[in-house]
């Protein structure tokens, strides 16, 4: 058994939360030395107070939140994946229709955002249409490429022994995009939440169904700045996690053949 | 680069290609040549008969066309003229019990993401075969090559000369009878190559294979084949042969024995006029 620091597991959490203690403690510390006003800028134990005093209705917000990211990112991730087998079907359909998948890409979603949800009457609904925007051009790109990234060898190979269309895909362009897949997926996840919180911002929604970004506009409104930091330290974290299980998710599924995922044997 | 060419004569000995062979031909070229879309000329027409059982290899300086040549054989490319034979028939019928063509790329060409046993079972799923009837024949595949240990491993998991097996052995597990091999061993070093011609030489004489082989290698070529085409390039022409008269399955004593050096020696001389002959046209 090797000393605990010497693990490579071990230092990869470690060191950043060692780091992450540090500042925190520098950050309160100094913050309570100099005697910052809350209302102007909170201290860590504030935040964790407010945190914790705020924890239904913020924990309320998050599930709101949420509901709408993981909605816009499976409906971005459907539609992404089907949107890239048709680029791949033919160069004409990907000519003609990239453009329009970039320009869906580099428009604000800010500035879409308020048509979007004059236009859909359900607040839900517009939310997620709206982080779906946000959330789709990676995975189609990424998906695209990862179909068209065959390895001509095998390619070659699979014509030789008259492979079908159907046999070609399944066997040969699905596994080998499966690592662009995931590439897509880690962009598209943080995607979904950002996509989800501007929407929300734009929306205002208050009432039940508001999320982080109705209880940050709120905050912001009454002055409370520890909820506006609980909220936003939320968002982090949810983003954190959703990089993180997709991190999980990918590493599951190509460890045991794609470099990117494979340790060197020692 | 060199545009086409007016029709030259042939030189003398590429004039007495055709050999005659017993028994009907696996395949046979007929006056086939290959004139690129650029206008190179990779192949000028080119007549062979490649006999049932044979071993027959392609070596030559490179730009010979003798890679252009295996695919034609392949039916991966086709002929700008003339055409091409398997078993007295044309491509159509080549896949049926009998007839079928097996082809072993220079890289082992394996997927990545799947592991030994289910690369080998490839090209049987491609023919929709039962995984219960495709699971011996797997098997079977992967121990001729000596990798039975090693079915459940992943390609990265295994040395380029065992990658290199597994491919031999996704060729064999269809049970072809005419194998097609573009320098498989190039990358590896003298002594895996080596043993794997050994394995090689054994299998194509019990399997009762046709082989054709390309090769860089004078020493695989003599140590391989019945019969070796000699090509000299601008253009890709067969420029000599030499039968190589050492009964089959052969052994390290081949190798050895002073027969083996002098068909190498000769065969060495062969290739330097092939490449003088090659030179003269300007080359790519």
């Amino acid at each position: 058994m090797k000393p605990l620091f010497e693990s490579e597991a071990f230092v990869r959490i470690a060191a950043p939360v060692a780091v992450g203690i540090v500042l925190f403690a520098i950050w309160e510390i100094g913050f309570r030395l100099a005697s910052v006003p809350v209302y102007l800028f909170p201290k860590p134990t504030d935040i964790f107070a407010s945190l914790l005093h705020n924890g239904p209705s913020l924990l309320r917000a998050l599930l709101v939140t949420l509901r709408v990211t993981l909605q816009a990112f499976v409906a971005a991730v459907v539609l992404g994946t089907l949107i890239a087998f048709m680029f791949v079907q033919s160069r004409a359909i990907e000519v003609s229709l990239f453009p329009y998948a970039v320009l869906l890409q580099v428009t604000p979603v800010v500035a879409i955002a308020p048509l979007i949800i004059i236009l859909v009457k359900n607040t839900q609904l517009s939310l997620t249409i709206c982080a779906t925007l946000v959330a789709l051009f990676p995975i189609i790109s990424n998906t695209t490429l990862g179909l068209r990234s065959v390895d001509p060898g095998l390619a070659n190979f699979f014509r030789m022994n008259r492979a079908s269309r159907f046999k070609t895909l399944v066997k040969l362009r699905i596994p080998g995009a499966l690592p662009y897949f995931f590439g897509g997926l880690r962009i598209s996840s943080g995607l979904a939440l950002i996509g989800a919180v501007v929407a929300e911002f734009v929306a205002g929604t208050g009432g039940r169904s508001s999320g982080l970004a109705y209880e940050i506009l709120d905050a912001g409104f009454t002055l409370d700045i520890p909820r506006m930091f609980a909220a936003l330290f939320l968002i982090t974290l949810t983003g954190v996690l959703l990089f993180a299980a997709m991190v999980a998710l990918s590493q599951w599924v190509l460890s045991d053949w794609h470099d990117s995922e494979t340790r060197a044997e020692t | 680069m060199r545009v086409l060419l007016p029709a030259e004569p042939l030189d003398e000995t590429a004039k007495q290609v055709t050999m005659v062979c017993d028994g009907p031909p696996a395949v046979e070229v007929l006056s086939a040549e290959k004139v690129f879309t650029n206008g190179a000329r990779g192949l000028a027409p080119i007549d062979l008969s490649i006999a049932d059982g044979e071993f027959l290899t392609l070596i030559g300086p490179s730009g010979c066309g003798k890679s252009t040549l295996l695919k034609l054989i392949a039916n991966l490319i086709e002929p700008s003229d003339g055409r091409l034979l398997w078993w007295r028939g044309d491509f159509a019928q080549v896949g049926q019990e009998g007839r079928r063509l097996a082809f072993v790329f220079q890289e082992p060409t394996l997927m990545p993401w799947a592991r030994v046993e289910a690369n080998v079972r490839l090209p049987l799923e491609f023919g929709n075969m039962p995984r219960a009837t495709a699971d011996p024949k797997v098997a079977d595949a992967i121990a001729r090559v000596g990798l039975s240990r090693f079915n459940r491993h992943f390609p990265r998991q295994l040395s380029g000369g065992m990658k290199m097996r597994v491919s031999i052995a996704r060729a064999l597990v269809t049970n072809p009878n005419l194998l097609l091999m573009d320098e498989p061993f190039g990358a590896l070093d003298e002594f895996t190559r080596n043993k794997l011609d050994d394995d090689l030489v054994n299998l194509s004489w019990e399997r009762k294979l046709t082989t054709v082989f390309v090769t860089h290698s004078i020493y695989e070529a003599v140590f391989l084949s019945t019969r070796i085409i000699v090509m000299a390039a601008n253009p890709g022409r067969i420029f000599r042969i030499m039968t190589i008269d050492q009964p089959q399955p052969r052994d390290q004593g081949f190798r050895d024995s002073p027969k083996f050096a002098a068909y190498c020696r000769e065969l060495s001389t062969w290739l330097a006029e092939a490449s003088l002959q090659s030179a003269g046209g300007g080359g790519s």
